[in-house]
């Protein structure tokens, strides 16, 4: 139809202006995403240029020296790896957990709304607000203090949302001929979750699950009071003790150490953004490919 | 028992067992899905625990909202006026929207409409790289680079204003208002398209006549949940508003923000103080704002999801 | 699924825990962004003298490191004032009875713009640009004309209002008089002189120690007409300048064990000559090789 409508109205004067329109709109709209988008690319390019001479092996694998003037970042770098561990091994098991429910379990009744209410809030609670309900509940109330146990809790239930939503969305996407099959082989409901469910949303879930790391090692206020010290001439050796932090290791070298070399929060920067980067890389990467892979 | 009767109650054993493993897992996932109402409330549980006692002794409601003097370590009096906290965090908030509102429209309706094949994953992929740089690094650059900058470009006193910070939080929250608001362009049906084509229009008259109008509500769902994205940011507004106490004129006067400030103060004050509890207080009206934005978010949304539902065939 | 997730979680703790050293007993050591660096340095400096004792540095700001005490969460707390008889009480409800130890002086300078050219500042010019009550908003007012900073605005770099720089300044310079609001409160003392750096109409405070090339430091009169005093490690030690402060650490109780070690070691030569080093004031005459 459009094929003969095209040549019917190509000619009018009319049919020309709404072309042109067309045009400018979309070199409009085609424009202010790049600008948009630009703004990655500057701040990459800046921080390669200038961060980038710092990083070297020994930049990675070596203590802070000279107070903090020169040197690595070896204990922000274990530091941050405990966090996000300690956080993972909280957050995911309820959250898949949560999630299973969610796809599973419940009902369309007022509770499921009530929990999707509480999960998109505690997306979107501001970051400093978690952290003061670190102070509140677990440094204070458990006693945990500030150690690694207080922050990665707190950073837990600040990700656990995007566990669940992740995890949910990929247990959706499992057909649901698939459990009706099994079920009328006599399973029960959670052998079939286990069996065929998990299986097929594994993937999605592990891509949900990168995601928290990345969102996990880049948090600065929640982990400020709850955790993260400015300088340990140790690593870590367990869940109650201090532990310094990438994210929280930029925001000292650029406020308060004295005459560190101007590139050094340039190179700090470079690694941090360079580990986020990588795990978003990969959860995308990840998700492409199962997309690319999935028979149904 | 006879032989039989035994294979029988063996057999009804191993269902038992499977039955048990099947109630087991029902409470501990329900356990799990609970869990999030139970940290919300816990959240809001501990704040209060801490900011109520506040609210209840020296919280003076017209000095907090109607007064600038935050003065909570003053040798003197100290005085806990959160209205140029409050002020701040409208006006960051508000520049940041009127940032990124209009790009992250066009960015939505380029992506979702104009956009195809790999130009098209290419850009979600930056869209969501663009979420993914961690707060405190927006922050070193506003703090490092836009503040030299904007002093030579617009010959200001101080380049750590509303502008750098609004800027800065314009971009952090584009890319959720981004992709919510592709996700409800998205969701408009294609029959509504096809029968716009059918008519004659073009791509663009298609998208202003009955695109955007059919997908209002979730335009406005994105917008909310990025406002509640940029007014609970802390990092950013720490380093490059200026934290500076103010009712700003124009975006080129320094502001403090009320994540800010606790992000400031919460590690030097002694626990139990009236000051402290005053930061708690302050968490408390965050948290009431960003529950209120999420939930009018979440109802829009809902509404949508139904109408969805009901228009399907 | 699981196994290799949990395989991969175990290699991971693993090869952080096997990262270690063997440092046995910690020394919790938290306050002054004054006195941090010089307490990393030494933290630092420490781990060579005894492998065995780790001394854990955070920073924050006095405050932190008082209301640690308070709360019997630190085995030093480093700050650069004075704890109130108020916060001493509170310690001692708690069961802590904070010692007071003299580890250094620092001056507190003022900052301005390399471009600035005010070269001397009274205390009540300073008081008269920072306090409620001052009325010195322009550079004009000091007969000053700052290149670059052509709207004439005094632009005040301050510090949050519980760190112990902030406190010190307020007592030495305000006389506890409130603090003009408006001002740029930052969050650590390089920040200040950073921010000075890069905006010719500002002015700031912070130890002498954080002094960078790109920053002056204008000389401080007690009143017009007194000599002008230039900050420096003679003249905090002789106490000519007129705003120099007490570097102070606190232990709870008399200081035993590793902590009475590592208390001795700092106020040793080795100690001194690394406070020395970072450009603030040692209390003991020592002995250093340059």
């Amino acid at each position: 139809m459009t094929g003969t409508a095209a040549p019917l109205f190509a000619g009018t004067s009319l049919n020309a202006r709404d072309r042109k329109v067309e045009w400018l709109v979309r070199a409009l709209l085609g424009l202010m995403t790049a600008l948009l988008i630009l703004p990655v690319v500057i701040i990459m390019a800046l921080l390669v240029v200038e961060g980038g001479p710092v990083i070297s092996w020994e930049f990675l694998t070596s203590p802070p020296v000279d107070g903090m003037t020169a040197g690595g970042i070896l204990p922000a770098l274990v530091g941050t790896v405990w966090l996000v561990v300690v956080a993972l091994i909280a957050s995911v098991p309820v959250g898949v957990a949560a999630a299973v429910y969610l796809s599973e379990y419940a009902p369309d009744n007022w509770l499921t709304r009530a929990i999707n209410l509480a999960i998109i809030n505690l997306a979107g609670v501001p970051s400093i607000v978690h952290a003061l309900f670190g102070v509140g509940a677990f440094v204070l109330f458990f006693r945990f203090g500030t150690s690694i146990l207080a922050a990665s809790l707190t950073l837990a239930v600040m990700t656990l949302p995007v566990v669940i939503v992740s995890t949910r969305e990929s247990l959706q996407a499992v057909p649901r001929a698939f459990r009706e099959a099994c079920w009328n082989m006599g399973a029960t409901r959670w052998q079939t979750i286990r069996r065929i469910v998990l299986p097929n949303a594994l993937s999605g879930i592990l891509t949900g699950i990168i995601l928290e790391v990345s969102r996990t090692s880049g948090e600065t206020a929640p982990i400020m009071f709850t955790g993260a010290a400015f300088f340990l001439p140790f690593l870590p050796q367990g869940v109650l003790d201090q532990t310094m932090a990438m994210s929280l290791h930029l925001f000292v070298i650029t406020t308060q150490v004295p005459d560190a070399p101007e590139a050094l929060p340039f190179g700090v920067a470079l690694v941090l953004i360079s580990m986020v980067l990588a795990m978003n890389a990969l959860s995308i990467a990840f998700r492409m490919y199962v997309r690319g892979r999935k028979k149904w | 028992m006879n032989p039989q009767a035994l294979a029988r109650s063996r057999d009804f054993d191993h269902r038992g067992r499977a039955w048990y493993v099947d109630r087991a897992v029902t409470v501990f996932v329900f356990i799990g899905g609970t869990s999030a109402i139970l940290f919300i409330g816990g959240i809001f549980a501990f704040i209060a625990r801490e900011g109520l006692g506040f609210v209840f002794s020296e919280f003076d409601a017209g000095e907090f909202f109607g007064s600038i003097a935050w003065r909570p370590t003053s040798a003197l009096d100290a005085t806990y006026g959160a209205l140029a906290l409050i002020v701040g965090t409208a006006s960051i908030t508000g520049l940041a929207m009127v940032v990124s509102i209009p790009f992250s429209l066009a960015a939505a309706v380029f992506i979702g409409e104009f956009a195809r094949g790999r130009v098209r994953e290419t850009l979600k992929v930056l869209v969501e790289l663009l979420a993914a740089i961690p707060s405190v690094v927006w922050g070193f650059i506003g703090f490092s680079i836009m503040n030299s900058l904007i002093i030579d470009l617009f010959d200001v006193p101080i380049g750590l204003n509303v502008l750098n910070a609004g800027i800065i939080l314009g971009l952090m929250a584009a890319p959720i208002m981004t992709t919510i608001a592709e996700d409800a362009l998205k969701a408009v049906p294609d029959g509504y398209r096809e029968a716009a084509e059918a008519l004659g229009a073009t791509r663009w008259q298609v998208i202003r006549k009955v695109v955007i109008p059919a997908a209002k509500n979730g335009l406005v769902a994105a917008v909310l949940l990025g406002v509640g994205r940029g007014f609970g940011e802390t990092m950013v507004v720490l380093m490059a508003s200026g934290h500076s106490i103010n009712l700003p004129d124009s975006v080129f006067d320094s502001v403090r923000a009320l994540t800010a400030t606790i992000a400031a103060e919460l590690g030097e004050t002694a626990v139990g103080s009236d000051h402290f509890r005053a930061l708690f207080t302050l968490g408390i009206l965050l948290f009431m704002v960003t529950f209120a934005i999420n939930l009018a978010a979440d109802t829009i949304m809902r509404g949508i999801r139904r109408k969805g539902e009901r228009g399907r065939p | 699924m699981r196994r290799s997730m949990s395989t991969l979680l175990s290699i991971l703790v693993i090869a952080c825990g096997r990262a270690e050293n063997s440092a046995r007993a910690v020394i919790q050591n938290k306050g002054s962004d004054t006195l941090i660096t010089v307490a990393q340095a030494w933290a630092e400096a420490y781990s060579a003298v005894d492998a065995e004792v780790a001394v854990a540095v955070s920073g924050g700001g006095s405050g932190t490191g008082i209301s640690a005490m308070i709360n019997g969460t630190v085995d030093i707390a480093n700050s650069s004032r004075k704890m109130t008889s108020r916060e001493i009480e509170a310690a001692r409800a708690n069961g802590n009875d904070p010692v007071e130890h003299l580890v250094g002086h620092d001056a507190l300078a003022v900052y301005v713009h390399l471009d600035n050219p005010v070269g001397r500042l009274t205390l009540d010019q300073l008081a008269g640009i920072y306090g409620e009550n001052g009325t010195i908003e322009r550079w004009s007012q000091l007969d000053v004309q700052v290149p670059g900073c052509a709207s004439d605005e005094i632009v005040r770099v301050s510090r949050q209002n519980n760190s112990g720089t902030f406190a010190y300044f307020r007592e030495a310079v305000l006389d506890n008089e409130d603090f003009k609001l408006g001002s740029h409160d930052m969050h650590g003392s390089k920040d200040v002189v950073h921010l000075v750096a890069q905006t010719p109409c500002s002015i700031g405070y912070s130890g002498m120690a954080y002094a960078t090339p790109e920053v002056t430091m204008p000389c401080v009169m007690g009143t017009a007409g007194d000599p002008c005093i230039a900050p420096s490690i003679e003249t905090a030690l002789d106490g000519s300048y007129p705003i120099s402060r007490p570097l102070l650490m606190y232990t709870s109780g008399s200081p035993a064990g590793e902590v009475k070690a590592y208390l001795d070691w700092v106020l040793g030569d080795a100690g001194q000559c690394i406070m020395l080093e970072l450009g603030y004031t040692p209390a003991m005459p020592a002995e250093c090789v340059q």
